[in-house]
């Protein structure tokens, strides 16, 4: 994935930086003693507008920039990450309607704009722009760190295109940056937690729900021994930040309506860009607190407007778009063959990701065991518009010693794609009534090769054990409260696979994860175990699936070792 | 994840008569996979990345990644920094720190001038916590902190790259020696090339030549020595200079003793350049490339000179024969020529006599034929007008046509058909424009 341009470092005099290039607002990120700092441009904003304006020759960026759109609109463009590597004809230029808009030349993307003082207004093309605006990115950069940065991981959705990334690469290069690496947004996200020193390496399955301004982004992501493997993405361009601050200029332009009979600011483009300003910090607003004021002076035909709104009434107004993410998250666990019982956390990243009420949404629709990592339900949560380029500085801390080749030959398709085992590898154990329990070492989807160890409790007299090691799989058990709870989970039917949560919420079931023994690969004998001791059993599947496994008590010699064939 | 993770449930005993080869039964392999990408992202990804790339497994990622870790702590270690003391040198006066060996104080003895300045910094750290002054209190012995002083003189100097680079000028125990010819002759290249390198670390351009071994082209042998006969040196002598007083009461004594030191440097850089020299001679005479080298060119160079007396022999040889060839061409051509004029000539002769025979014939027609006359005798003008004109025609006419003229008066009796005749001819040769129109009247 890692591609070098013109500019070519050594490792040793590279300074690498992460970059979370979005289409509604950027964030770079060094790394302090191996934390990760996001790093706060001139104005001293860490998320900072991806919009570059220009006022007689200037050039503005950042929140800046942002406040140009009431008043230079024509000059000043926003949203254009997505159109990098686009052809006109496939892009969506709906977040430019009030900025400069996109025009077609060959068939790419490019801004018509004034960007000298004087003379005819010159066309920039969507590349250009993106590399000025990195360039201010590294400018800030560099001065924050005090020396020039030379190279940097950039964040990447995950349904960026070849061309698309490439295109990246270029604009990136052409800013005099050495591109590192891209690296998916989602994977960045899950790098920023686990790279947390309280962290612990566990097996889990995340979603990720990266909800910007213009798009959203879930992914369910397998983490199996610090290694990630994305098992299902779903994009969404209906339901964004942009959308609520939608939702809230409906609500005040209704109100000012009532005010003011017959004037709508929506329909002079400078009202409407200071409602959509205003918007986008009440709702900002509601985030933190319960109530936001809303006051714009000379909204519309220089009437001033000043109103408030309370978290309730926004989150009822904002009904429609949050069960949108809903359904989104929904729905990719679904792709990605999982149950929400299987998800063992929720990661929410981006801008949007703050509003409490999304969270809260989670919340109910997961089971209380899955964390929701989220600033309203965990205070210990990373911010989550720090997420990405927290993860792609920490990615770039990692990789920067390492040569360009290096890098090159790591993230190569032949290194990065391996097998991962379907079923779950375990062992068996007896339960409280003497039933087989499978109890899971490896994790279902766990790249290959793969070595887990675990200590198993023995009977209490000792002796001679027998273990076995299994494949399994789960299932959802859906008990209602009216059956007798079934103690012996190795049977069920599929009927509730289906899952409706409004119905089983109502119906009060309870349903749970539970886990069926397959076939098993191998039986091993440990003699002479003594009274109270473990049995350590390490299971070790190679690169083609073949598997070994070494049984022996704990701090025992020998032991017994095994191998079933590869398949 | 080497930690284990511990299960709390127990694991079934053993049933009665369970038995397999060495206790392990493979029953099943792994029944379902698929291809998928782990994302190039975080630290165990990077140990994933380095297992594949160099196809290890776990246990050998392990144990080199250990040894590697192991070697970082061992390079922590002073170990390369440290050798046994000599007592002799703890006893070392501080005023004299102009005749001690800086390296030996420190401990790097075995470093010298390849000392790096991260070692001499570790060194001196080293000695220091070893040998201070207060340490010495501490253990009772009494105020002396003369090692210590050389310890810190050795360290200035070293440190200082103007003052380690006099030092390593006239730090003599870094030479090596050059061979005696008896151990040149086992081996040569080997000790004649330790005693280059070690003198390669005056050279002011690096990197120097190596001496290479006994299959070294020509070109590397030469480059060598031309190398070190054209050798510039940094080495520099201030270090032996003798101390100028520093008092200004003396002037003329400073001087004096400026230019005694300028002198005595200048001295010493001949004698080292002599030395150097004197020192290649050596080397070079015993160098059994250079003589192979100069066998081969002799060898090449009497080749050529074979070569072109081969050639000129060749040359002259060849001018003979050509010489030879001409001359018998020459003479075959002669030969030729004569036999030639010989057949001219008779057939000249045979020709003319035929001329005369045919005019012979020519004439005795017109007599046959009367010469024209129609009745009797001819009148002596009629026979010289005939006559006249027989003359006219044979002038006119080439003896071929003569031949055929007289083959169609051959046997001709009768004067009018000998008349026709010679009537066509006339103006066959009037035709020609050989004749006049009015020529010849008298066969018309």
């Amino acid at each position: 994935m890692a591609e070098t341009g013109a500019t070519s470092v050594t490792p040793d005099e590279r300074c690498a930086i992460g970059i979370t290039f979005g289409n509604s607002y950027s964030s770079i990120a060094c790394t302090v003693d191996d934390n990760a700092v996001v790093i706060a441009n001139e104005d001293g904003d860490r998320q900072i507008p991806t919009i570059l304006s220009y006022v007689d020759g200037e050039e503005y960026t950042g929140n800046q920039a942002k406040a140009f759109l009431v008043r230079n609109a024509n000059n000043t463009v926003t949203s254009f990450r997505d159109f990098l590597g686009q052809e006109f004809k496939s892009i969506d230029p709906t977040h430019c309607h009030a900025a400069a808009h996109p025009k077609d030349v060959d068939g790419g993307v490019s801004f018509t704009i004034q960007d000298n003082v004087e003379g005819e207004p010159s066309t920039v093309s969507v590349s250009e722009i993106s590399t000025r605006y990195l360039r201010r990115l590294i400018t800030s950069a560099s001065d924050y760190l005090g020396k020039k940065v030379t190279s940097a991981v950039l964040t990447v959705p995950t349904n960026f295109s070849e061309k698309q990334r490439e295109a990246l690469i270029k604009a990136t290069t052409a800013a005099g940056i050495e591109v590192l690496q891209l690296i998916n947004e989602p994977t960045a996200a899950v790098l920023a937690y686990d790279a947390r020193p309280e962290a612990v390496v566990e097996d889990k399955t995340i979603v990720v729900a990266d909800l910007g301004g213009s798009r959203s982004d879930v992914a369910v992501v397998a983490s199996r021994g610090g290694l990630y493997t994305i098992l299902a993405t779903a994009h969404d361009y209906e339901f964004g930040g942009a959308s609520l601050d939608k939702v809230l200029m409906d609500h005040f332009a209704k109100e000012f309506m009532k005010k003011n009979k017959d004037v709508d600011p929506r329909e002079n483009a400078r009202s409407l860009a200071k409602l959509k300003a205003e918007s986008e910090a009440a709702k900002k607003a509601l985030s933190i607190g319960t109530n936001a004021s809303f006051s714009v002076e000379s909204l519309a035909e220089g009437i001033d407007f000043q109103s408030t709104i309370n978290r309730l009434r926004y989150e009822t107004i904002a009904r429609k778009v949050f069960d949108g993410f809903n359904r989104l998250v929904e729905g990719v666990i679904k792709k990605a063959g999982l149950d929400v019982l299987d998800i063992d956390e929720v990661i929410l990243s981006g801008g949007t990701a703050h509003t409490p009420r999304i969270a809260s949404n989670f919340r109910s629709i997961f089971p209380a065991t899955t964390a929701i990592q989220a600033p309203s339900t965990n205070p210990n949560a990373v911010n989550p518009s720090e997420l990405l380029a927290r993860g792609a500085a920490l990615q770039a801390s990692l990789i920067q010693e390492y040569e360009t080749n290096d890098i090159e030959q790591s993230t190569h398709p032949a290194v990065t794609t391996v097998p991962h085992i379907t079923n779950a590898i375990g062992v068996v154990s007896l339960g409280d009534d003497g039933e087989d329990i499978f109890t899971p070492v490896i994790a279902p989807e766990t790249a290959v090769p793969v070595r887990r160890t675990v200590h198993v409790a023995t009977p209490k007299e000792g002796g001679d054990v027998l273990v076995k090691i299994v494949e399994g799989n789960t299932h959802i058990k859906v008990t209602k409260p009216e059956a007798k709870p079934k103690e012996n989970g190795t049977k069920d039917d599929d009927e509730d696979d289906s899952d409706d949560d409004d119905s089983e919420e109502e119906e009060e079931e309870t349903r749970e994860k539970v886990w069926k023994i397959g076939a098993t690969l191998g039986e091993a004998a440990v003699r002479g175990v003594k009274k109270g001791s473990k049995v350590e059993v390490t299971i070790n599947v190679a690169g083609d699936l073949g598997v070994t496994i070494t049984s022996r008590e704990v701090g025992g010699k020998g032991g017994i070792r095994g191998v079933v064939k590869a398949p | 994840m080497t930690t284990a993770t511990v299960v709390s449930k127990p694991i079934p005993a053993l049933a009665e008569g369970w038995s397999a080869e060495k206790d392990f039964k493979p029953l099943s392999s792994i029944t379902s996979s698929s291809q998928r990408t782990i994302e190039p992202v975080g630290p165990h990804f990077l140990a994933h990345a380095r297992r594949a790339r160099h196809k290890r497994t776990f246990s050998e990622d392990d144990r080199i990644q250990a040894q590697e870790k192991a070697k970082n702590i061992e390079k922590d270690d002073d170990d390369d920094v440290s050798e046994p003391e000599d007592p002799m040198m703890l006893q070392r006066e501080a005023k004299d720190w102009k005749s001690q060996d800086h390296y030996q104080v420190l401990g790097l003895s075995k470093y010298r001038y390849k000392a790096t300045e991260d070692q001499i910094k570790r060194a001196h750290r080293k000695k220091v916590l070893k040998h201070h002054p207060d340490k010495k209190a501490a253990l009772g012995a009494t105020e002396d902190d003369n090692f210590f002083k050389c310890i810190q003189k050795a360290t200035e100097v070293l440190l200082d790259p103007v003052k380690r680079r006099q030092f390593d000028s006239v730090d003599e125990k870094a030479d090596v020696e050059p061979p005696s010819k008896k151990d040149a002759s086992k081996n040569f290249y080997k000790l004649w090339s330790r005693v280059f390198k070690a003198e390669a670390r005056f050279s002011k351009t690096q990197p120097v030549p190596s001496f290479g071994g006994e299959d070294a082209t020509k070109e590397e042998v030469d480059a060598f020595y031309n190398f070190w006969y054209n050798f510039d040196s940094w080495r520099s002598f201030e270090y032996l200079d003798e101390d100028v007083p520093d008092d200004n009461e003396n002037r003329d004594q400073k001087r004096h003793m400026e230019r005694k030191n300028t002198n005595a440097r200048k001295k010493k850089k001949a004698e080292d350049n002599a030395r150097l020299r004197k020192m290649l001679d050596e080397c070079s005479a015993g160098d059994e490339r250079i003589k192979r080298f100069r066998q081969q060119a002799n060898a090449a160079k009497n080749k050529k000179k074979f070569e072109k007396e081969e050639a000129e022999r060749k040359a002259k040889e060849d001018a003979r024969l050509k010489k030879e060839a001409e001359e018998k061409a020459a003479k075959e051509a002669e030969e030729k020529a004569k036999t030639d004029r010989e057949a001219n000539k008779k057939a000249k002769e045979a020709a003319k006599n035929a001329v005369k025979k045919n005019k012979r014939v020519l004439k005795g027609s017109v007599k046959d034929a009367n010469y024209f006359s129609s009745g009797g005798d001819a009148s002596a003008s009629q026979i010289d007008a005939v006559l006249g004109d027989v003359e006219t025609v044979q002038g006119k006419v080439d003896p071929d046509e003569i031949a055929a003229l007289a083959a169609k008066l051959n046997g001709l009796k009768v004067a009018d058909e000998i008349k026709a005749v010679w009537k066509g001819e006339v103006e066959r040769l009037v035709a020609a424009g050989k004749l006049k129109d009015g020529d010849c009247k008298s066969f018309i």
